[in-house]
């Protein structure tokens, strides 16, 4: 049970701070921002960390999850698991279709086609205001509920985003190790040598292209039902950037480093809000000093560090 | 009846041309080495067997299929896998998993059953984990299989390459220069490495400089000039022929 024990220990942690502080603002409030951009980042480290297919755009999956959710339950009063599943089936038709022209380009390029692909949905949710309600965004978005549990305070959602991100951790964790995530892996490590050990790369790029836009989406309809209000800044490129810092901060092709960096990402605001002005500039100068000192990320940089003193101690002990 | 059959095999990039309307036959579980001055088009050949390039006209026939219209992918479904001249070992994996990668066509668990984890997927992941073990065995490697292949030096990743290519099981397997950059004694069991995969089966296409070790483990010999076949025969043979000491040591 080696492979999991990362997620028993995240799963226990989730789950005490829920028990013990169920009132606190941080655990509700920011545990739900904590917990939505972990899945993102979890989702995006497969495409981004394993696969290591740079995406710009992954906001904009999350984005119609959350749009697909908004409308259809706003405007025609559909169930909200069925909004849910068709967010699911507009995200992954369109990864889908777009993902074999966008993936075959590499570095730069692929860098700019989902930057691309991310600004030109983020225009159409200001622009199609007839469906997306414009830069004013949609109001009025029904609670859910679980099971005959309406969804409708803050612990509530705490411990729906917090299962979403366990059960996202898990498959995550699943994937990587198994034949499809060696696959992935490979086409990281040298698509050629991959192609020629029987590898599909175009396919397996397209398949985990998929797949992340399809969690993405699942969190978007649940983060559209939690916030009962959508509007496209919530899903701009500087989303998808933070999103990329998130995963790359942590430690790229680390599940747990990507939670790390959402984490991390998601609580520094809160803390650097008594610097008032000087918030923004705190924020980017620490970000800029991890990258430096620790080039790998903080999670992967920091458990090797730890690794290796106990190593040392271990030697010095005998 | 030959395993592998070229016939009027061209490339040009551009003005250059590479290959030149190359014509040979390879006759299954030998060794069959391609050799030649820098530049004679050794690498470009083997890029076009394995369909890395598209070749301008000619065709390959592999066990009686097309090759020229496949995608690399489906070339190594056919069964032939290759090594790699400048290494093309998976640096961000260990010694086990670059080779459990070789077994990728040996194994079917798709993204949906892995995500969940089905009971089938741990079976499978069991006798992948096998089968690769198998293959590090066969080249002497299973000591260090959960050694980190980033951490390893340069002769044992040569030798990396050739079990992950041959965990696939392949019918054919084409080395691109196994043997440079290694010393004299990596060299030697490199010679032997290529004998055992012949005894087990696989028919070896073999590009290399080391004369030494071409001449000793060859069956036949080609060499290539100028993207040109220059003579082909048994190594005795090639070894006497004026036009090939002249091509090497300049008239």
């Amino acid at each position: 049970m080696k492979r999991l024990a990362g997620f028993y220990i995240l799963a226990a942690v989730l789950i005490a701070t829920g028990l013990i502080f169920p009132d606190s603002y941080y655990v509700t409030v920011v545990g739900v921002t904590i917990c939505t951009n972990a899945v993102l980042a979890v989702s995006l480290n497969l495409l981004m960390g394993y696969a290591g297919q740079i995406s710009l755009g992954h906001a904009a999956f999350f984005g119609l999850g959350a749009y697909a959710s908004a409308v259809l339950t706003t405007k025609y009063g559909t169930n909200p698991w069925l909004a849910m599943l068709a967010g699911v089936g507009i995200s992954g038709t369109l990864a889908f279709v777009l993902a074999r022209p966008i993936l075959k380009l590499k570095g730069h390029y692929l860098a700019m086609a989902t930057l691309g692909m991310g600004i030109i949905i983020h225009i159409f949710f200001v622009q199609a205001d007839w469906i997306t309600g414009g830069p004013d965004g949609l109001s009025g978005i029904p609670e859910i509920s679980i099971a005959g549990l309406a969804i409708n305070n803050d612990i509530r959602w705490y411990w729906v985003f917090g299962g979403l991100m366990l059960f996202t951790t898990w498959i995550s964790l699943n994937i990587v190790d198994s034949r499809p995530g060696r696959a992935l892996a490979a086409v990281h490590g040298s698509e050629v040598a991959a192609q020629m050990t029987g590898v599909d790369t175009a396919s397996v790029k397209a398949q985990i292209f998929v797949v992340s836009a399809v969690i993405a989406s699942v969190a978007g309809s649940l983060f559209a039902h939690q916030q009962a209000f959508v509007s496209p800044e919530s899903f701009s490129f500087f989303f998808s950037i933070e999103l990329v810092t998130m995963v790359v901060l942590g430690g790229l092709a680390s599940t747990f480093g990507a939670i790390f960096g959402a984490v991390l990402l998601s609580i520094l605001p809160e803390f650097l809000l008594v610097f008032e002005d000087f918030e923004v500039l705190i924020y980017g100068a620490i970000l800029m000093i991890i990258m430096i000192f620790l080039p790998e990320g903080l999670f992967v940089s920091g458990s090797r560090i730890v690794t290796g003193w106990l190593k040392k101690r271990e030697l010095s002990t005998q | 009846m030959s395993l592998l059959s070229v016939s009027g095999l061209e490339k040009k990039f551009g003005g250059v041309t590479a290959i030149a309307g190359l014509d040979f036959k390879v006759d299954p579980e030998i060794i069959f080495a391609i050799i030649g001055p820098n530049g004679a088009g050794k690498t470009t050949l083997f890029n076009l067997l394995t369909s890395i390039y598209t070749p301008t006209a000619g065709t390959v026939t592999f066990d009686g299929h097309d090759l020229t219209r496949l995608k690399p992918f489906q070339i190594a479904k056919l069964g032939i896998t290759r090594t790699f001249q400048n290494l093309q070992i998976f640096l961000n994996m260990t010694v086990l998993q670059n080779v459990m990668v070789g077994c990728h066509l040996r194994s079917r668990c798709g993204i949906f059953e892995a995500a969940f984890r089905l009971p089938s997927v741990l079976k499978e992941e069991k006798r992948v984990r096998e089968m690769a073990m198998e293959a590090l065995e066969f080249c002497g490697m299973q000591d260090i299989a959960n050694r980190d292949a980033s951490s390893l030096p340069y002769g044992v990743l040569k030798k990396l390459e050739v079990a992950r290519a041959l965990a696939a099981k392949p019918r054919m397997l084409l080395m691109d220069e196994p043997a440079a950059g290694l010393n004299d004694t990596e060299t030697v069991s490199m010679s032997k490495l290529i004998r055992d995969i012949t005894s087990s089966g696989v028919t070896v296409l073999l590009v290399e400089h080391n004369m030494g070790l071409v001449m000793d483990v060859s069956d036949r010999v080609l060499v290539l000039n100028y993207g040109e076949l220059l003579s082909e025969g048994t190594p005795q043979e090639i070894q006497c022929d004026p036009r090939v000491i002249a091509a090497y040591l300049g008239e």
